[in-house]
């Protein structure tokens, strides 16, 4: 056996069809709920209530999804979710950089302890304040708007120790000295030097934040209670609230809901991938 | 050290200090308003009756009388830590055994196989809880039941018998995060050296001793993260819970975010909804600490050997 098989593998070593039998069982499990909701997006009701269910795709797509507009604004509300995840992910890049910058490289009293206690915020559970934070809204009026998701979601502690750590090792201290003798502010040294060498930080960090903010519901569920506000995750639940269950709208819902998440993530499923287990190993 | 450039009376230092400040000021300014206070707030509320609307009404510590006489709540606890439990215990276990077999040096289409099985991931916790709320149905025609019926069991009432509603949301729960925790082992695994597996082909050490002597101990520090990462995330449960069953939210499958939450905005109890916070709070940093002790023994019993 020669090459990079190792000695003594032959082409049915046990060893081998053990590998490949658990990716293959694993990667079935992982497809079939895709295949299944896909399925399901294409059948009416009455296929889908009978014994044995349907396994095949129907016809049905367009009626289904047809219905689903019927029911709810599915493009207000994917258009909602989208223009929110993008201002959320805009504006904590911006902010989690700009922090990271001043940890990573200027010098100031209090420094360690400031960025210590960012680093304690990770550990609270967000649920805790929830009711305070319901009442701030509705106290500032921000109920069923955007800022409220808006504003307190700029408030990143993972993305200033993310930025810091790139900062610091990816920008070295002698640009940063030699700008400063030519007189750059401290902003102008920020933006003009470290935001173009730190750029593939914001393309990682950005996924996450921008995965984050479209999946979430707990908070968008609290604050968004106009139908029209709704993002995609809270206009879904709207329809699978309903009291007549349409199993086929219902599916074919959150098959478009999945779909554009599917192709964002097929493109760039290499950088996806790599962000979320950088962000875990570091 | 160029310090001509220096203007209102301010040195270099002072100024760089300013910036600095001004540059982190943001995440504190909003942390105060829209994260500590919050949660200090929320230790306030737990002592109080309140609506939302009315005036607050001290009661002293009657909301944690309240809830801790209600056998709901007891449920909400126990139900988080059994779906985390089997949610995540066979989740971790499963990812190690696909990680194990995606960094395996016989393998081909690595790429094809690491997205497939990541893909879960990307999909909403929304979407996998209709999905598999079509699938857990209670009905003959829903997938499960149609599968059990093979065997002659069921039909099951999924959304509504005591272990059933739980094997289904734990089902989510896994299918979920089996491939980010897949994808989070396998990098720890690329990352130990690989002279140490040729050393130990040398000393002619199987498969097995291989596994148990250099990847699982090479892993305890990733597997802690995971560990601790899915601990947190099992506390935090909610969306599944919550979708699955509808705003009733059965005694069978509340969490205790769940609870929280139909006190607040269902029953508008902000009250004893805040005392369930409270709890909810002390239990995660129990949970926390623990974890980290465990973290800092290990750390040290690497260290002496």
């Amino acid at each position: 056996m020669a090459g990079k098989r190792e000695v003594g593998e032959g082409k049915f070593s046990p060893k081998k069809i053990f590998v490949y039998m658990s990716l293959i069982v694993g990667s079935l499990v992982s497809l079939f709920p895709f295949y299944y909701m896909f399925v399901m997006a294409t059948r009416l009701n009455r296929e889908i209530n009978q014994v044995p269910p349907p396994f095949t795709p129907g016809k049905h797509l367009v009626e289904n999804f047809q219905k689903v507009l019927n029911s709810i604004d599915f493009f207000g509300a994917m258009w909602n979710s989208f223009f929110v995840a993008t201002t959320v992910t805009l504006g904590t890049l911006f902010l989690s950089s700009l922090a990271g910058y001043a940890f990573a490289k200027l010098d100031f009293k209090g420094k360690s302890i400031l960025f210590g206690m960012i680093l304690v915020t990770m550990m609270v559970p967000p649920q805790l304040g929830l009711i305070p934070q319901y009442y701030i809204i509705t106290t500032l009026g921000w109920l069923n708007d955007f800022k409220a998701i808006i504003i307190p979601g700029l408030i990143n502690a993972f993305g200033i120790f993310w930025m810091r750590q790139y900062i610091k090792d990816g920008v070295p201290y002698e640009i940063i000295e030699a700008a400063k003798i030519d007189g750059c502010s401290n902003f102008r040294i920020y933006w003009n030097i470290v935001v173009p060498m730190i750029l593939p930080a914001f393309a990682t960090l950005g996924i996450i934040v921008f995965m984050a903010v479209w999946n979430d519901f707990l908070w968008p569920l609290v604050v968004l209670r106009d139908p029209s506000m709704h993002t995609l995750q809270v206009a879904l639940r709207s329809l699978n609230d309903a009291r007549l269950l349409d199993y086929g709208m219902i599916m074919s819902g959150t098959f478009w809901a999945t779909v554009p998440l599917l192709i964002v993530f097929l493109l760039f499923n290499r950088l996806f991938i790599q962000s979320l287990s950088e962000g875990a190993v570091k | 050290m160029a310090t001509t450039k220096k203007s209102k009376g301010l040195t270099e230092k002072k100024r760089t200090a300013l910036s600095a400040y001004l540059f982190i000021s943001p995440f504190f300014i909003l942390f105060a308003i829209f994260g500590l206070f919050p949660m200090i707030f929320s230790f306030y509320l737990s002592f109080f009756r309140w609506d939302g609307l009315n005036a607050m009404e001290f009661n002293g510590f009657k909301n944690f009388s309240f809830i801790f006489n209600d056998p709901v709540f007891f449920s909400s606890i126990k139900n988080t830590f059994l779906i985390g439990i089997m949610g995540t215990v066979p989740q971790i276990v499963a990812a190690l055994l696909i990680a194990f077999a995606l960094n395996s040096a016989l393998l081909r289409f690595r790429n094809t196989f690491r997205t497939l099985v990541f893909l879960p991931y990307i999909t909403s916790i929304v979407s996998v809880a209709i999905i598999f709320g079509l699938i857990f149905n209670n009905q003959p025609f829903g997938f499960a039941n149609y599968f059990l019926s093979f065997f002659d069991l069921g039909p099951i009432r999924w959304n509504a018998d005591y272990w059933p509603v739980k094997i289904a949301i734990a089902t989510m729960v896994f299918w979920r995060w089996v491939g980010y925790n897949t994808i989070i082992f396998l990098a720890g695994m690329q990352s130990i050296p690989r002279e140490l597996y040729e050393a130990a082909k040398i000393d002619g050490a199987t498969v097995g001793q291989q596994i148990r002597l250099i990847t699982l101990p090479m892993l305890k520090p990733i597997t802690m993260f995971v560990v601790f990462t899915a601990t947190i995330g099992s506390l935090q449960l909610f969306t599944e819970p919550l979708i699955f069953l509808g705003r009733g939210l059965r005694e069978e499958g509340i969490t205790m975010v769940a609870y929280l939450w139909r006190d607040a905005f269902v029953y508008n109890s902000f009250g004893t909804a805040s005392a369930a916070a409270i709890v909810l709070f002390l239990i995660i940093i129990t949970l926390t600490a623990i974890n980290l002790l465990i973290t800092n023994q290990l750390g040290r019993s690497k260290k002496v050997s």
